[in-house]
């Protein structure tokens, strides 16, 4: 009897089986990252340097294919639904081990969930798993099964699940129930205290230098051969400080993956692309917009008078509807980006395909229209061909960009030169990142600004924080207690409407809407949206760029190198 | 002789940036879209049927992809105009006439390292004036009056050397308003460099005043009753000009470099008026070093004038000085030494 019952238990193989042909396990795979780790605890990650390293630890339960966009099951094999949408229980996969060899199961899950809402522990992740300021419910329901309770309908909850990473019970519990969580599992943790579900496992960091990954042998992954994943032993991320660092060691041949490669980089790279054998990829359709915005909200007191009086004109429609017509954008593709960029006509970017409102022209650069826009407003030029506001206040302002971002410095330098022709005078000011992030979300001290965004997903809804008056990310007025405006007020209301509506076609008429909104009352102009330039060696099977992060190591369980030598290294 | 070739070379240098509005074929922020990061132009004086020209001229230019190589176009040829639309040489539009290449929003690199150099040549020139006027000061009355004076004024010229000024300045910009004027960035910039420097002058004109203090002519005149005033205005600062002259040619280049380095890092004046330092920090990406090296142009414009500045500091150095403070001595001539006419 026992044996009948050990031997089905051997039999249950909840293993994901991976689509696609088969590969060949073997060798190393460097990738060059520009900022190293500041923690090994995803709980409490927020730069792109941690997460980039953890998220090859670490697996969630439902997670977002990056090629097609949609939900598959990863450690839920399947999941159940209420007729209202509130209630999900999903079905764990059974006999899944972490890579220390511990078993998994729902009270890894439940105390994930609890750990990342727990307030005590401030984890940046936290906002994830909230639903309109309410906490999403976890409850568990026998060793394989646990329940989510949503707050209130939400259009997508199976997209929640993404990128909330389990973390193992039987080593943080003990740290979270004493308070001491978000100081857990700092850089310098001896690799065997280290324990996740993903591909590969820590197993060496010299700080400074590199840190290496090796190969998970618990993973939960299969191909079609029957073969586990990963197919690579070793994963290692140098740390390269600088974009143009990161372009000089792939060129050299010392990393074998690079990933948001500047543009005229890119064209560097091209120029030796036979002799060093690596292939590059323009993935064209990125979610990454760049974008003009004006301080539009109330200031605090004390902030410089000109500020408060330039706002007069930035606050007029016509005034930045005449900017986004002077702008030449295809002098922006072109120069900047040599091409390899899609102009905006609206918020979203074209390759955001499912969500953009094609009704929406694409923009055309008119200083005619510009001129026509302003001077039915009440602007006039004097004779030297200053413009001048309604009030006679000279058209004078300042645009803020951080100088870590050679692009978005060059665009301000044409936008200053294309506004000069309307007449007004434009002084760029480079600011260090932080600096400018003070300055726009905090002191308010600050008249025009020019940034770029990279939406985490397709769907709208993690963007909601932008359009949101109330939302953090709401730059040109940020964090409003009511809408100051009325079309903020409509954009709210959309919003608010397609966050909790199931059904696509009703949220995209309104998310259309949204769209149409911004275009028209433009507190952002947006600019343009660039291609996501990425490269890798030609023996290296399996890489296809995604247009959302992680952009490269999104299949970093399915890559592999072909014939050969399998990409090892002295 | 070497000293006459120095100045006039320095002085050429100096014409031609003071001049640059008439020199350089273009203006500084003239952007010519269609020719971003194009290379220098081949002038020639020969057509393609082999025929010498006397008018040199340049090819129209062609760029086969956004980023790709220019090509020359043949059939298009621009002869080089002189005298013209207010300046000293260039082409009729649609032709463009990049001496030293573009840059990337096809801005002529030989008119904006003109341009550039007033900027850089003008915060040298007038921030090693304020460095010395204020070292001048400080010096001689460090130097005059001793005692407290003195210790507090080189005290707090040690201070001021310790202090790391670099990355005190790389915090300032943030605090700075926003709305800051090219003009009001040069000269806040010529400000922090000048006052920055006083130090080392200082010490030297403390120098020469302490020992020209204890000269028989300075003690004989004080004997008669002269004011303190009297005696450094007529005795003593006369003293201070050749230390002051030499320094000057050192502080300049000096000042010049500080100039570039603070608008490298992004601290002085702003697009699109150019000054070398920040035509510089354009240059600082790869790819520019990598395919586009005449954007490094404004760095060996520095080396002329430099190396004019430092041979004429050495020039100066070599003469012997007036403030020498040798005792003096019977020449066989029967002649006295300058400046101790005893009795």
């Amino acid at each position: 009897m026992l044996a009948v019952v050990w031997t089905l238990h051997a039999v249950v193989d909840d293993r994901l089986l991976v689509p696609g042909p088969p590969g060949r396990p073997g060798g190393r795979l460097v990738s060059a990252q520009r900022t190293e780790p500041k923690t090994l605890n995803w709980a409490v990650a927020a730069d792109s340097g941690s997460r980039e390293v953890l998220e090859r630890l670490m697996a969630d339960l439902i997670h977002i294919n990056r090629q097609s966009l949609s939900t598959e099951p990863a450690l839920a094999k399947s999941w159940k639904v209420s007729p209202n949408g509130l209630h999900w229980e999903l079905e764990l996969r059974q006999g899944i081990r972490f890579s220390d060899g511990r078993p998994f199961d729902a009270d890894d899950v439940v105390f994930t969930f609890q750990a990342i809402l727990d307030e005590q522990v401030h984890s940046p992740q936290r906002a994830l798993l909230m639903l309109e300021g309410k906490p999403i419910g976890v409850r568990k329901l026998d060793t394989y099964r646990v329940a989510f309770d949503l707050p209130q309908p939400y259009s997508v909850p199976d997209r929640l699940f993404d990128g909330i990473f389990i973390l193992p019970r039987h080593k943080l519990e003990a740290a979270w129930t004493q308070g001491k969580l978000a100081g857990a599992w700092p850089v310098s943790t001896p690799p065997p205290e280290i324990a996740g579900l993903g591909p590969f496992r820590l197993k060496e960091y010299v700080a400074g230098q590199r840190i290496t990954l090796e190969r998970n042998p618990y993973y939960w992954k299969v191909d079609r051969a029957g073969t586990q994943l990963p197919y690579l032993a070793e994963l290692v991320f140098v740390f390269a400080g600088s974009e143009d660092n990161q372009v000089l060691r792939f060129q050299a041949g010392e990393s074998d993956i690079v990933s948001r490669v500047g543009a005229r980089n890119f064209a560097a790279l091209e120029k030796d692309r036979e002799r060093r054998g690596y292939e590059l990829f323009s993935a064209g359709g990125s979610l990454e917009y760049s974008f003009l915005f004006f301080n539009l909200g109330d200031l605090p007191a004390g902030i410089v008078p000109q500020i408060a009086a330039h706002q007069a004109f930035l606050r007029r429609k016509s005034f930045r509807q005449a900017v986004s017509a002077a702008i030449d954008r295809d002098a922006i593709v072109r120069l900047i980006y040599l091409g390899r960029a899609v102009p905006l006509g609206g918020p979203v970017p074209p390759g955001n395909r499912a969500w953009i409102n094609a009704t929406l022209s694409a923009p055309t650069r008119s200083v005619e229209r510009a001129r026509q826009l302003l001077a039915a407003d009440g602007f006039k030029w004097n004779r030297q061909g200053s413009l001048a506001d309604p009030d006679g206040r000279p058209v004078a302002f300042s645009i803020l960009t951080s100088n870590n971002n050679p692009e978005r410095s060059q665009m301000a330098t044409l936008i200053q030169d294309d506004l000069k022709q309307i007449g007004m005078r434009v002084d760029v000011v480079q600011l260090e990142f932080r600096s400018l992030l003070e300055r726009v979300q905090r002191s308010r001290e600050y008249e025009a600004c020019l940034l770029s965004l990279a939406s985490p997903d397709a769907d709208p809804n993690p963007d909601m924080a932008v359009w949101l008056s109330s939302g953090g990310n709401h730059l040109w007025n940020p964090e409003q207690k009511t809408p100051a405006t009325p079309w903020e007020a409509e954009i709210d209301r959309l919003m608010r409407s397609q966050m909790v509506s199931r059904s696509y076609a009703e949220r995209k008429r309104l998310f259309d809407r949204v769209q149409a909104i911004v275009v028209e009352y433009q507190p952002l102009v947006p600019l343009v949206s660039p291609n996501l330039l990425a490269g890798a060696k030609k023996t290296l099977a399996n890489f296809h760029p995604a247009l959302i992060e992680p952009y490269t190591l999104w299949n970093v369980d399915q890559l592999y190198w072909r014939g050969g030598a399998p990409g090892a290294r002295p | 002789m070497k000293l006459s070739l120095t100045l006039a070379f320095l002085a050429v240098l100096h014409a031609l940036v003071v001049l640059a509005a008439w020199v350089a074929p273009y203006h500084y922020a003239e952007q010519h879209r269609d020719y971003p990061f194009a290379p220098p132009a081949r002038v020639h004086f020969t057509d393609a049927a082999h025929r010498f020209l006397l008018r040199p001229f340049v090819y129209g230019l062609t760029q086969d992809s956004p980023g790709g190589d220019y090509r020359e176009d043949r059939s298009r040829l621009y002869p080089i105009d002189f005298f013209v639309r207010g300046r000293l040489f260039g082409v009729g539009a649609p032709g463009v006439l990049f001496l030293w290449g573009s840059d990337g929003y096809g801005r002529d690199v030989f008119s904006r390292v003109l341009y550039g150099g007033q900027v850089s040549l003008l915060t040298g020139l007038v921030a090693a004036f304020l460095s010395l006027s204020l070292g001048l000061l400080c010096g001689t009355l460090a130097g005059f009056h001793g005692g407290w004076v003195d210790g507090l004024l080189m005290r707090g010229g040690e201070l001021f050397l310790a202090l790391p000024w670099l990355y005190l300045l790389l915090g300032v910009r943030a605090f700075l308003p926003l709305h800051i004027s090219p003009a009001q960035a040069f000269f806040l910039l010529v400000a922090i460099i000048g006052t920055v420097g006083w130090v080392r002058p200082a010490r030297m004109v403390r120098g020469v005043v302490l020992s020209a203090r204890e000269r028989g002519f300075v003690l004989a005149a004080r004997g008669f009753g002269a004011s303190p005033g009297y005696l450094m205005r007529r005795h003593i600062l006369p003293l201070t000009w050749s230390v002051l002259l030499t320094q000057a040619t050192v502080l300049i280049p000096r000042y010049i470099l500080a100039e570039v380095t603070l608008s490298f890092l992004g601290l002085g004046v702003g697009e699109p008026v150019p000054s070398w330092g920040n035509m510089l920090a354009e240059a600082r990406q790869y790819h520019t070093l990598m395919a586009h090296a005449w954007m490094l142009a404004p760095g060996l414009a520095t080396i002329p004038l430099l190396l004019g500045y430092l041979t004429l500091a050495d020039i100066l150095l070599e003469r012997p000085s007036s403030a020498d403070p040798a005792p003096p001595i019977e020449r066989p001539s029967g002649a006295l030494p300058l400046g101790s006419r005893e009795g």
